[in-house]
C-alpha cells in the first residue's frame, strides 16, 4: 500500500457564476521517500491539489468527491481534530511566501517551539535543542542567534530555510512544497532546492513539489504530473516525460522554453491561453490550442472536440489525449496484422 | 488568435454583471435601507407638492391649532396627521420641509468637503514633498478645530459684520460652508492614502513615460482609481454632515425656527416635552435617526462591496 | 537577427573614451542613492550628548557605464536588488540620477525638464513587468492606446488616430474589435500585448523592457518574446532588456551586462558570455539555471548572502561570497577591463590571471 493515495479527487468552488470544477479525476500515489512533481501554469489547479490533500481548501471551495488516503486513513472525511494530528506532524507544507507561514510578531524560536509543543509533550529546553538541531540541518549560519530574531530580520533565502526547518521539525513523512522558490533569486533558488533534495533523501521524506518550472522538476523529482485546466493530462517518471513528452501540451510547454530554440530564432509558442475554469471548452480542454487536433487527412479529430479524453498507458506514462490513444491503437493493430 | 469576437457589453449590462449589483440583490438590509433612503429623499424634495400646508407661509398657520397631537391620540385633528407644533404648523409639512433642508445641507456640505478634500488629497499624495507636508499640516490644524468651534467663529464673524438677519437668510449656505470647511481633511486623508498606493502602480509610470503632464495624470489616471474609497467615505460623511447640522441647529447655531431643519425642529419641540407634547420633538427625531441609520447601513454595505480584501466570493 | 551579433564579435567593444557613432544610448558614471532617513527632523539623533544629523542611504547604483548600440538588444541581468530596474527607470527619466549622465543620440537627457523631454518620449518607450498593473483599470483599451497618439500628434484627426490604433492592435495580435473592453477582461498575456502596443503606438526606436515576461506563464512567455523579436525585426528597434532569467537572455540578447549590487561586473556578447563566463558571479549565476537535462542540481555554491546596499562592502562588492577573493579584493574596487575577445570584466582575479 502506498503512503499516500489519491483517487478520483474532485474539488469544486461554489461561485456566483455557478459551480466551478477546479480539480477532477486526479489520481496519484506517493511511496515513502518518493519525490513527486506537480507541474502546470497558473490556473491549472496545482495549488488547489496541494491544499486539498490536507483538506485546507477555504470556502467556497470543497472536496466534492474522491478520496485521499494516508497510511490507509481517509483524510478528506477525517474530523478536524484528527486532521490536526496529521497536519504539520506527519505531512507538512512549505508555501511560496515564507511570510504566510511565519508570524511577524513572534521570534523564530518562539514559533518553532510552539509548533513542537503543539504536537509533542516536551520541555522547553528539549524543544529548543530540537529547533537548534533543525536550523543546523538547513545550514543556517549561527543558528543560536537566529532563534531570537524576528522574521523581518532575515533575508528571503534565510526565511525559506527557516520554513524548511519548521517543516522538518516533527520529522514528517511527507513535505508538500508549493512553489517554494518562485519568489527567490536564481542562485538562492538553486541552493534551497539542493538543500530540500538533500534533506528529503537523508531523512527518507516524501516530497510533493508544486512548481511551474520544468527545470526544477527535472532536477528534483522522480515522478511528475502535468496539469491543465483542473485535470492531470500526463503522469509518469520525470525523466521519461521530460525526454519524450507524449501529450501535445507537455510537448508545447517544453518546446516553448527558450533553451529549446536556436538563439535569435522564433520560439515554439503555444497559441492562445489557458481557458478559465468556469468556461472550459468542450471535449479535451486543450483542443483550441492543440496543433494535433487535425488527423493526417487534414480533418479535425471529432473526439477531441466532443469527448473528454481518458487515460491511456504509454510505456510507463499515462496520457489523456485522443491523438496518443489513436496512435497507440494504430500501432497495436499493425503489430497484430504483421 | 482568431476567435470570434464576443459582443462588447454596454454600460447597463456591465452594471448588471457587476459584483455591486450581485451583492445588492442578495443583501436585504441594503435593499431596505436604499428603499427608505430613496423614499425620504423623494418625499423631502417634492415637499411643496406632497405637504398639506406650506409652513413658510405665515397665512396658513393657525396659532390656535398649536400642540395638537398626532392622529392616533385622542384630541387629534384630522387635518393634521402628525399633529402640530407649538406655533400651530402642520408637523408633517414641517418635517418634509425640514428633511429637505437637512438633506440639502448634508449634500451641499459633502460636495464642498469632497471638492476641497479630493483636490488637496490628490495634490498632497501625487506631488509629495513640501506640498504634501504643507497640506497635511493644514489638515491637522483644521481637524483640531471642532465643527462647533468653526460654527461659532464663522457665525460670530458673519453676524457681527452683516447682522443676524443676513445670517438667517443665508443660513443654508452658511451651514454648508461651515460643515464643508470643518470636515474636508477626512476626504483629503482618505484620498491621499489611496493616491499613495496608486501612484506606485505601473500604469502611472506608463503615463509618465508617455510624457503626460502631472495634472492630466492626477485627474485622468489616478483620480478615477481612487473613486471607491471616495464613495465609501461619502456615505459616512453625508450622515455626519446631517448630524452636525442637526447638532448645530439644536444649539441654536444653525437654521432659524422660521425655516426649520430637522435639528431646529427637535430643538423647538424640546421645551414642550415636559408639558406632554412629546411628538414635536420625537417624530422629527425619529425621522433623523431613520435617515442617518439608513445612510450609515448603506455605507457599511458599500464598504464591504468595494473593499476587495473582504471579497467573499 | 544574427547580423549585429556577428558585427559585434568582429569589432571588439570600443573602450570608454572612444566615442562610437553607432551607440544610441550612453550611460556614464551613473549613481543613485535613496535616502532612508526621512525629513530633516527625523535625521536628528543624539550621539554622545550631542545632536547630530544622521543620514543613511541605499546605494542602489554605484557607477554604471553602458553603451547601447543601434539595433541591438542589450540585456541587463542580475538578481533582485542589484539595481537593474533602477537603471532602466533612470534611462526613462522616471528617477533622476544622483550622479552621472545619460545621453540619447549624443544629447544629454538626464537633466531635462518633462517638457524638454517630450520629443524623446516619442523616440523611447517602456514596457513594464506587471501587465496587471500597467494598464489603467478605468480606461478601455482604445482609450489607453489613443492617449499617447493624441499627446504626440495633436494635429491628427479622429480617423487617422483610429486607423493607427487599429493598426498597432493588429500588429500585436489583439483583435481591434476589442478596443471598447477594459484591461481586466483580458488574460495576462493579452494585457502584455496591449502594453506593448501602447509602447509601439508612437513608433519609437528604442524600448526599455523591464522584466516584460517574468509575470507570465511559460507558454505565454514564448508568445510575448516572439512578439518582441518580430517588432525588433520589423521596426529596427533597439532594446534595453532587463531580466533575471538567463535562459531568456541567451535567446534574446545581442549583448549581456551582468549586474551585482549596483555595479556592472561583466559585459559581453551573448554567445561569449554563455560559452565562457569570466566573472565568478556570472559563473555562479549560469550554473544556477535549472536545466532540463540535469538529474540533480549542479550549481556553484556561493557562501553567504547578498549584502545590503545600505552598507556596501569595501573593495569588490562580491568579495564576501566569492570563492576566489583575496586581500586585494577586499580593499580595491575593480574596474571593467576589456579582454582580448572584447568582453569587459570587473574582477581582480581575472585581471591577475588567477581565474
Amino acid at each position: 500500500m502506498a503512503l499516500l493515495e489519491v483517487t478520483n479527487l474532485d474539488v469544486r468552488f461554489g461561485l456566483r457564476q455557478g459551480e466551478v470544477r477546479a480539480l477532477r479525476d486526479v489520481n496519484f500515489t506517493l511511496e515513502r521517500g518518493e519525490r513527486l512533481g506537480i507541474v502546470g501554469e497558473s490556473g491549472a489547479g496545482k495549488s488547489v491539489a496541494a491544499f486539498s490533500l490536507l483538506n485546507l481548501i477555504a470556502k467556497p471551495g470543497f472536496i466534492a468527491g474522491g478520496s485521499i488516503s494516508f497510511e490507509g486513513k481517509t483524510l478528506n472525511t477525517m474530523s478536524e481534530r484528527g486532521l490536526r494530528k496529521v497536519r504539520g506532524n506527519r505531512i507538512s507544507m512549505i508555501f511560496q511566501d515564507p511570510m504566510m507561514t511565519l508570524n511577524p510578531v513572534l521570534s523564530i524560536g518562539e514559533q518553532m517551539v510552539e509548533c513542537l509543543k503543539a504536537h509533542r509533550r516536551i520541555s522547553s529546553k528539549e524543544a529548543s535543542a530540537i529547533c537548534l538541531d533543525k536550523l543546523r540541518q538547513v545550514q543556517i549560519p549561527s543558528p543560536e542567534t537566529r532563534l531570537d530574531q524576528y522574521p523581518h530580520e532575515l533575508s528571503g533565502g534565510m526565511r525559506q530555510r527557516v520554513i524548511i526547518a519548521i517543516a522538518l521539525l516533527l520529522d514528517p513523512d511527507i513535505i508538500i512544497a508549493d512553489e517554494p522558490t518562485t519568489a527567490l533569486d536564481v542562485t538562492i533558488q538553486a541552493e534551497i532546492m539542493a538543500l530540500l533534495l538533500e534533506l528529503c533523501e537523508q531523512h527518507n521524506v516524501g516530497l510533493i513539489l508544486i512548481t511551474h518550472d520544468l527545470g526544477v522538476v527535472s532536477q528534483v523529482t522522480q515522478r511528475m504530473l502535468v496539469m491543465y485546466a483542473g485535470r492531470v493530462i500526463e503522469q509518469g517518471p520525470t525523466r521519461e516525460i521530460i525526454n519524450d513528452p507524449q501529450h501535445p501540451y507537455t510537448q508545447g510547454l517544453i518546446n516553448a522554453l527558450p533553451q529549446m530554440a536556436t538563439p535569435g530564432e522564433r520560439l515554439n509558442q503555444i497559441r492562445g491561453s489557458m481557458p478559465s475554469l468556469s468556461n472550459l471548452p468542450s471535449g479535451c480542454a486543450f483542443h483550441p490550442r492543440c496543433n494535433f487536433i487535425n488527423r493526417a487527412d487534414g480533418k479535425p479529430r471529432p473526439a477531441c472536440i466532443e469527448q473528454v479524453p481518458g487515460f491511456v498507458e504509454s510505456g510507463n506514462c499515462r496520457v489523456a489525449c485522443h491523438m496518443v490513444a489513436e496512435m497507440l491503437e494504430d500501432r497495436r493493430l499493425k503489430e497484430e496484422t504483421s | 488568435m482568431t476567435t470570434t469576437t464576443p459582443s462588447v457589453p454596454g454600460r447597463w449590462q456591465r452594471f448588471r454583471d457587476s459584483y455591486l449589483w450581485y451583492s445588492f440583490k442578495r443583501d436585504y438590509t441594503a435593499q431596505l435601507c436604499f428603499a427608505i433612503f430613496v423614499c425620504l429623499v423623494f418625499a423631502a424634495f417634492s415637499a411643496p407638492l406632497l405637504a398639506p400646508t406650506n409652513p413658510y407661509d405665515l397665512a396658513q398657520i393657525d396659532i390656535l391649532a398649536s400642540e395638537l397631537p398626532p392622529f392616533w391620540i385622542d384630541g387629534a385633528d384630522a387635518n393634521y396627521t402628525l399633529g402640530t407644533d407649538a406655533q400651530g404648523r402642520d408637523l408633517l409639512s414641517v418635517i418634509l420641509y425640514g428633511t429637505r433642508v437637512s438633506l440639502l445641507i448634508g449634500f451641499g456640505a459633502v460636495a464642498l468637503q469632497a471638492l476641497l478634500g479630493v483636490t488637496f488629497g490628490l495634490m498632497a499624495g501625487y506631488l509629495g514633498g513640501r506640498v504634501d507636508a504643507f497640506l497635511m499640516r493644514l489638515a491637522d490644524i483644521q481637524l483640531s478645530f471642532s465643527t462647533l468651534m468653526v460654527a461659532i467663529v464663522v457665525g460670530a464673524v458673519v453676524k457681527a459684520s452683516f447682522g443676524s438677519s443676513f445670517y438667517s437668510s443665508y443660513a443654508v449656505l452658511m451651514l454648508v460652508l461651515i460643515i464643508g470647511l470643518a470636515e474636508w481633511p477626512q476626504y483629503a486623508r482618505t484620498v491621499r492614502a489611496s493616491v499613495l498606493a496608486e501612484k506606485n502602480k505601473e500604469y502611472v509610470d506608463a503615463a509618465r513615460v508617455m510624457g503626460l503632464r502631472s495634472k492630466r495624470i492626477m485627474f485622468r489616471h489616478v483620480l478615477p482609481n481612487t473613486l471607491s474609497p471616495i464613495f465609501v467615505i461619502s456615505t459616512v460623511q453625508i450622515a455626519n454632515a446631517i448630524i452636525s447640522e442637526a447638532a448645530l441647529s439644536f444649539l441654536g447655531l444653525g437654521m432659524p425656527e422660521t425655516h426649520p431643519s430637522l435639528g431646529s425642529l427637535i430643538k423647538s419641540g424640546f421645551d414642550y416635552i415636559q408639558s406632554g407634547s412629546w411628538w414635536i420633538t420625537l417624530i422629527p427625531g425619529a425621522v433623523l435617526v431613520v435617515l442617518v441609520l439608513s445612510i450609515n447601513l448603506l455605507g457599511d454595505w458599500l464598504r464591504d462591496v468595494m473593499n476587495p480584501r473582504l471579497y467573499k466570493g | 537577427m544574427t547580423a549585429p551579433a556577428e558585427a559585434m564579435a568582429a569589432h571588439p567593444t570600443p573602450t570608454q573614451n572612444e566615442k562610437s557613432d553607432d551607440s544610441l544610448l550612453q550611460i556614464r558614471g551613473l549613481k543613485k542613492r535613496f535616502s532612508l532617513s526621512g525629513d530633516f527632523l527625523e535625521q536628528l539623533r543624539f550621539k554622545g550628548g550631542k545632536l547630530v544629523r544622521h543620514q543613511e542611504y541605499v546605494h542602489a547604483i554605484n557607477g554604471v557605464d553602458l553603451d547601447i548600440k543601434r539595433g541591438e538588444a542589450l540585456c541587463v541581468v542580475g538578481e533582485s536588488g542589484c539595481g537593474k530596474s533602477t537603471v532602466a527607470r533612470m534611462v526613462m527619466g522616471l528617477i533622476t540620477p544622483s550622479e552621472g549622465e545619460v545621453r540619447y543620440a549624443g544629447e544629454r537627457i538626464d537633466n531635462l525638464s518633462s517638457r524638454q523631454l517630450l520629443p524623446y518620449r516619442k523616440r523611447m518607450q517602456m514596457i513594464f513587468q506587471n501587465p496587471y498593473a500597467s494598464l489603467n483599470p478605468r480606461m478601455t483599451i482604445q482609450q489607453t492606446l489613443e492617449e499617447p497618439l493624441r499627446l504626440h500628434h495633436p494635429d491628427w484627426h479622429r480617423e487617422k488616430i483610429d486607423a493607427k490604433v487599429e493598426d498597432v492592435m493588429q500588429s500585436v495580435g489583439i483583435d481591434p474589435d476589442w478596443g471598447k473592453r477594459f484591461g481586466h477582461e483580458f488574460s495576462g498575456g493579452q494585457r502584455q500585448r496591449i502594453a506593448i502596443a501602447r509602447a509601439l503606438a508612437v513608433d519609437p526606436e528604442f524600448i526599455v523592457a523591464d522584466e516584460p515576461i517574468s509575470a507570465l506563464d511559460v507558454s505565454i512567455q514564448a508568445q510575448v518574446l516572439n512578439l518582441l523579436m518580430e517588432a525588433q525585426q520589423e521596426r529596427n528597434l533597439t532594446y534595453l532588456f532587463i531580466t533575471h532569467d538567463l535562459a531568456v537572455v541567451e535567446h534574446f540578447g545581442t549583448r549581456v551586462a551582468v549586474m551585482y549590487l549596483g555595479t556592472v561586473c561583466e559585459i559581453a556578447t551573448t554567445s561569449t558570455l554563455f560559452a565562457k563566463p569570466r566573472h565568478p558571479y556570472t559563473q555562479a549565476l549560469l550554473s544556477a539555471i535549472p536545466r532540463l537535462e540535469d538529474d540533480r542540481p549542479q550549481h556553484i555554491r556561493l557562501s553567504g548572502e547578498v549584502p545590503t546596499p545600505v552598507n556596501l562592502p569595501s573593495g569588490c562588492v562580491f568579495h564576501g561570497r566569492c570563492p576566489h577573493a583575496n586581500a586585494r579584493c577586499k580593499q580595491e574596487i575593480p574596474v571593467l577591463q576589456t579582454q582580448d575577445d572584447g568582453t569587459r570584466v570587473a574582477c581582480h582575479a581575472v585581471e591577475e590571471g588567477r581565474l
